[in-house]
């Protein structure tokens, strides 16, 4: 499962040797993200952000973890438990503040990371499966953050998990019953809270299978780099370990300093105010908004104003919002242009840059009012949005003509042909 | 296939999104949003500073008191600060004896059960007791208060945009209503006009009315705009009590992570060294 000139783990001391002939478990952590593991040595740094994402992961169930010794998931005493926690447990305002930052700073990571793949065509043969199992952590990950974020139980809390189920409730016969049936219930309650609060300290770890396949999936073919050309020899990789581990290394300082920063000093500044009255069902929130990492999703939801036919409208919304990520799943046969990297694709290069601008647009109308002018930019700019990705892929991949490719990484790198660099 | 079905799909979503796009400008066009007086008349928080304001921010405990003298004597006749406890004010500056005093003398009483009978009692406050809720519970305190409720002040400062400039915004916003409020939005019986607040009108009489309403041990003024920042000042604590602990913390955090990284840099470019090397040689003898 790796290249021929990949490094092979030699036990140096007598127990590594005992160990490697029971349980290889040195041998599999070598291979997987030692010097096992020949990397493409022209990586930039937009390859380092999907380790980022299994970092604050790892933040989040460790935080998380602490948080539940001193959280109670029931409705009465919900909200005076964070209170407990932010007032009385020792340090536990940093560590909650910590797992609510954490999980903007996940979405970041995981945004830059699902970018990078979309533009230099990570998602194409032969990393299909690395990418459909990305999509997979990501739809995880929405549900587990929209699930934490009720458990706090304030105003957003229960107007949130009340709007989000309300959307199955479109869904045409069966609705309803599935809103009771993950509700437990008409309206969010206790028991909600408590089904909510065993999910969301599940999911984590389901995500953390589903990465550990996706590692699996990625160390069949390798890692893709900026070039989108296939690795060739040797002199095309460096051992991930030392390499990209220091690579790595240093930017998650750069990362940490972000988050603490943010944590420390404006540890609100991404929450909502409401949050912070404790829930009640009597009481609407002039603006119910989700958490910043939802808001895209939000503005296609929102911008479906009219029935198409027999179809009402919010059932249209409700498909276009479960269609805009499900259409990601498509995505390694929507677009079959040859060429992986956006690097060599001129037209493509552009559409790129400006569906970038358009999920910041459609992010932008999410967050606000629903009111114009937001909703009509948001229509504009979903319907963007999906003609990006299943008319123009698909249409770009037969019309546009690809740069020609450097016939190696070395190659780009040095500047220098293969047979005489080598 | 797959592309055949996936530009069938994106031309519905898309056309529909587009046909959309098209009735909405209509009618916004033909017919355009009125602007509300709520939009019209309401004013954003004033602009005000708090010593603890940014990341270098304290508390200033003088000020905290006096704010708490506010609270004792003005705000909690309605309203409760139900996530405080009395021992906590230790942490602006008062002496457990002092708090103890405050406690036994503070003019609601605590419920609890009395030891003998097991019926339902009231007694003084001890330094460990939360602060008492004036009211028993909703109920009644909708029905001191001409129907609203007067919120908890714990969290005050962190439940509203705006946070503590809002809320000294809000006490001293207090103004007749212009001439030119539509009569809608005019303040109904038992509403108080007030630009900041989000309708325009007010269940909350304002509080802070006169000057000297509370008289300041420390020799303060108390002007009804002192009076408001303090109390303000006060409710950053409540709502935020380890602000300063806080602050602290992100400092020596971010002095650490500063020296990590660097020596994290350094290593990282010790490390790519001999590669980095290799390709400039390449491009110079290319």
């Amino acid at each position: 499962m790796s290249f021929p000139w990949a490094k092979q783990y030699t036990p140096t001391t007598e127990f590594g040797q005992w160990m490697d002939e029971k349980l290889p478990v040195p041998r599999l952590i070598y291979n997987s993200l030692g010097a096992g593991y020949p990397t493409p040595r022209n990586l930039n740094y937009m390859w380092n952000f999907g380790s980022l994402a299994g970092i604050f992961l790892v933040v989040q169930i460790v935080t998380g973890i602490i948080l539940a010794m001193h959280y109670a998931a029931n409705a009465d005493i919900a909200f005076d438990s964070v209170e407990h926690i932010m007032r009385d447990v020792n340090s536990g305002w940093m560590i909650r503040y910590a797992h609510a930052n954490g999980a903007s700073f996940f979405f970041i990571a995981i945004y830059l990371h699902i970018g990078r793949g979309l533009f230099y065509g990570s998602y194409k043969a032969p990393r299909e499966m690395i990418w459909l199992l990305g999509v997979v952590i990501y739809l995880l990950a929405m549900a587990t953050a929209f699930m934490g974020y009720v458990l706090p139980w304030g105003q957003m809390s229960f107007w949130g998990a009340k709007v989000i189920t309300g959307l199955f409730e479109a869904i045409p016969l069966v609705g309803k019953p599935i809103q009771e049936l993950l509700l437990g219930g008409f309206a969010p309650d206790n028991a909600a809270l408590n089904r909510f609060f065993s999910l969301h300290y599940l999911l984590p770890f389901v995500i953390a299978g589903v990465i550990i396949m996706h590692i699996w999936a990625l160390h069949i073919p390798g890692s893709n780099n900026p070039t989108g050309v296939d690795v060739k020899g040797p002199q095309d990789t460096v051992p991930f370990h030392p390499y990209y581990t220091a690579k790595d290394g240093w930017t998650l300082g750069v990362a940490l300093i972000f988050f603490t920063a943010m944590m420390f000093f404006l540890p609100n500044a991404l929450g909502h105010a409401d949050n912070y009255i404790p829930a009640n069902p009597l009481s609407t929130p002039a603006h119910i908004v989700p958490e910043w990492y939802f808001w895209p999703w939000y503005a296609v939801l929102r911008a479906f104003t009219f029935d198409f036919l027999f179809i009402p409208a919010k059932l249209l919304g409700v498909l276009a919002m479960f269609s805009a990520i499900l259409v990601w799943f498509f995505l390694p046969w929507l677009d079959k242009s040859p060429v992986r990297s956006g690097m060599f694709r001129p037209k493509f290069k552009i559409f790129f840059v400006i569906l970038v601008i358009d999920v910041l647009v459609l992010g932008y109308c999410g967050g606000a009012p629903a009111a114009e002018p937001f909703v009509m930019i948001s229509q504009l700019a979903a319907a963007y949005y999906f003609a990006h990705f299943l008319i123009i892929l698909p249409l770009l991949s037969r019309l546009e003509k690809p740069e020609p490719l450097p016939n190696s990484i070395t190659e780009s790198v040095t500047g220098k042909p293969l047979t005489t660099a080598s | 296939m797959v592309r055949i079905i996936g530009i069938l799909i994106g031309l519905f979503f898309s056309g529909w999104l587009l046909v959309s796009f098209g009735m909405g400008a209509k009618e916004y066009i033909t017919n355009p949003p009125a602007e509300t007086a709520e939009h019209e008349f309401h004013l954003e928080a004033k602009e005000i500073s708090f010593s603890s304001d940014g990341p270098l921010g304290k508390f200033d405990r003088q000020q905290l008191q006096r704010g708490f003298q506010v609270f004792k004597e003005v705000c909690s006749a309605c309203h409760s600060l139900r996530l405080v406890a009395f021992r906590n004010l230790e942490e602006i500056g008062y002496s457990e004896e002092e708090v103890k005093a405050i406690a036994a003398s503070w003019a609601i009483q605590a419920p609890d059960i009395d030891p003998a009978t097991g019926e339902m009692s009231t007694r003084a406050p001890l330094a460990a007791d939360k602060f008492p809720k004036p009211f028993a519970n909703n109920v009644a305190a909708a029905a001191a208060n001409n129907n609203a409720i007067p919120p908890d002040l714990s969290l005050m400062t962190k439940a509203r945009e705006g946070g503590a400039p809002y809320v000294y915004s809000l006490l001293t916003g207090y103004q007749d209503p212009p001439t030119n409020l539509p009569k809608a939005n005019q303040p109904g019986p038992g509403l108080h006009y007030n630009p900041y607040f989000a309708n325009l009108n007010l269940a909350m009489a304002p509080p802070l009315a006169v000057e000297d309403q509370v008289s300041y041990s420390d020799g303060t003024k108390a002007s009804v705009d002192q009076m408001s920042e303090d109390v303000s000042a006060f409710l950053i604590w409540t709502a935020e009590p380890k602000l300063e602990e806080r602050h602290q913390a992100g400092w020596a955090v971010l002095a650490f992570l500063l020296i990590a990284t660097i020596l994290a840099y350094l290593s990282y470019r010790t490390i790519w060294a001999d590669v980095k090397a290799k390709k400039k040689k390449k491009v110079t003898e290319a």
